[in-house]
């Protein structure tokens, strides 16, 4: 037999660097020619504990910021109230990795790193959202939310959105103090790199509340869309504290908590009374989406008395709402995903996200793999759809101008 | 069908992995328990590097009589090979997912001769 020598690399346990980790993603994005069009992901994450103690400079209360570099953020221990145990003890590997990854010092690291995976995959543009940080919601001290929430979206702003292009963010409301949220849009909006403002879904206010309209109305007359991001809660929750797997707590709580705030949006007319604020529902996966049609439709046929400021079915009003498209529920039946993303209209109201760098994230080849959408239908996932709600200048990335100019078509 | 060379017996240090480029395909040859194993580098969820993970043993649910809860234990019996990028796991020893027979990771025969590790590719 003949005996060939070949190309080797041997693993070493002690390095981690997201693009080597991430080299099957930029076969994808090469064997796509992603380079050709572009593509936005609306919910990519960094971990801004890493950054928290020059976020505590920013906490404009001097001795909410004392507390806050002497206790830290978080608590990630095995009996935290909020489980943590999501990172499957080391599975994922870039969770452990990704503290010992090498970054120059400048430009700041989560621009660096946030850059690399985006290259990596094949991403123009991100909308970065926070970690930790989206439970905040469920603290119980109202001015914590509110003077973290303001530091981390001035640093952010400061630190991040304003030197970096490629990178924006839909910025977070502390959704427990009203006038809170309505301040914060009033000094960010406008703001480079700021394209939308962010209520993180689980919290317990209801956010039809007549406290909150003219938060919607600034948001509307902005023209900025207004997107809700799903979590979990245990620890707090009572339902969810019945769950003793990780694996139920998320699977529930991402999608239960926008479940339980679209309803409570469509039921109390707020699509009529803010016509022209566009709502994104993120991070709750899709397949929750026809469920909730099917189920208020049925309902409003009965009791459309409660809520007449409905003039169409309610699954007609979601059509018009905008979804991401992680993580897509898309194991074993291709059939159920087709009809989810006809009933949604997907081609013109999904928006691709990836959730990098969390542990169920989803590539562009997601989307762009499915036999049933049309070349313009993934094209419209990937990037135009985010460019039209987000209002986005497309950029392309430097490393797909190489591509394209290697091609000549640059 | 070629027999490919990966290494010397013991070049690969116990529980670390080669990965090799043989033509198209990268293979990883992972060292566990002085066995050899050798895998496409290609996870079938998202083409992950399915063989640049960790190992794990599976985990059990132990169920006492009367279908009781009794605690949880790992099964050293059974070691999984852990896709880095979703944590799809498949077992060691055949490369067949564990929550799904018909996922299967591509396998690749390992002949270990004159003090050499090959794979027939
Ligand atoms: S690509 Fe391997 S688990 Fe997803």
């Amino acid at each position: 037999m003949p005996m060939d020598t070949v190309d080797f690399r041997d693993l070493a346990v002690e390095e981690f660097d997201t693009t080597t980790m991430l080299k099957h993603a930029t076969e994808q994005a090469i064997q796509r020619r992603y380079e050709d069009f572009f593509i936005a992901d609306i919910d990519g994450h960094h971990y801004e504990t890493g950054s928290f103690a020059q976020i505590c400079e920013y906490i404009e209360d001097p001795v909410m910021r004392q507390q806050a570099k002497y206790q830290g953020f978080g608590g990630s221990g095995i009996a935290s109230s909020n489980g943590a145990y999501q990172e499957l003890m080391g599975r994922v590997t870039r969770y452990p990795g990704r503290r010992k990854e090498k970054t120059p010092t400048t430009p700041h690291r989560d621009i660096t790193l946030t850059k690399r995976w985006m290259d990596a995959i094949g991403i123009d543009y991100v909308c970065m959202f926070p970690t930790p940080m989206l439970s905040l919601g469920l603290t119980p001290r109202p001015e914590v939310e509110v003077a973290l929430s303001r530091a981390y979206n001035r640093w952010l702003c400061e630190v991040v959105l304003q030197n970096e292009p490629r990178i924006g963010s839909s910025l977070y409301l502390p959704i427990n103090d009203p006038e809170a949220s309505y301040q914060m849009v009033k000094d960010f909006g406008g703001k480079k790199g700021v394209i939308g403002f962010t209520i993180c879904s689980p919290h317990y206010k209801a956010t039809y509340d007549n406290a909150y309209c003219k938060t919607y109305a600034l948001i509307e007359e902005m023209g900025l869309p207004l997107v809700y991001h799903g979590a979990f809660a245990w620890g707090g929750d009572q339902s969810m504290s019945l769950c003793n797997r990780f694996l139920a707590v998320h699977a529930l709580g991402f999608s239960w908590f926008n479940i339980l705030h679209c309803t409570n949006w469509l039921c109390n007319g707020m699509p009529e009374r803010f016509p022209k604020l566009k709502t994104i529902w993120v991070e709750s996966g899709l397949a929750w989406v026809p469920f909730l049609m099917q189920r208020l439709d049925n309902e409003w046929m009965m009791r459309s008395s409660e809520v007449p400021l409905l003039k169409r079915k309610p699954s007609d009003y979601m059509r018009e709402m905008y979804y991401s498209t992680q993580p897509m529920e898309m194991v074993h039946n291709r059939e159920a995903l087709e009809l989810t993303f006809k009933m949604m209209n997907a081609e013109t109201q999904l928006l691709y996200a990836s959730d990098y760098p969390h542990w169920d994230m989803d590539l562009p080849s997601t989307i762009y793999d499915l036999p049933f959408l049309s070349e313009t239908g993934k094209r419209n996932i990937l990037g135009g759809n985010a460019k039209r709600v987000f209002n986005l200048e497309p950029i392309v990335s430097e490393v797909k101008q190489k591509r394209l100019a290697a091609r000549g078509t640059a | 069908m070629a027999d490919v060379l990966v290494c010397k017996d013991g070049e690969i240090a116990e529980g670390g992995v080669r990965v090799i480029q043989a033509g198209e395909v990268e293979i990883g040859v992972i060292r566990h328990d002085g066995k050899y194993y050798a895998y496409r580098n290609h996870c079938p969820h998202q083409g992950g590097p399915v063989c640049e993970g960790i190992r794990m043993p599976g985990v059990l649910d132990i169920i006492g009589e009367g279908g009781i809860f009794l605690q949880q234990d790992f099964d050293q019996k059974d070691i999984h090979i852990v896709c880095p990028w979703h944590s799809y796991e498949f077992h060691l020893e055949d490369g067949v997912n564990v929550c799904d027979k018909r996922i299967r990771l591509q396998k690749f025969k390992v002949v270990e001769k004159d003090g050499a590790v090959y794979i027939n590719v």
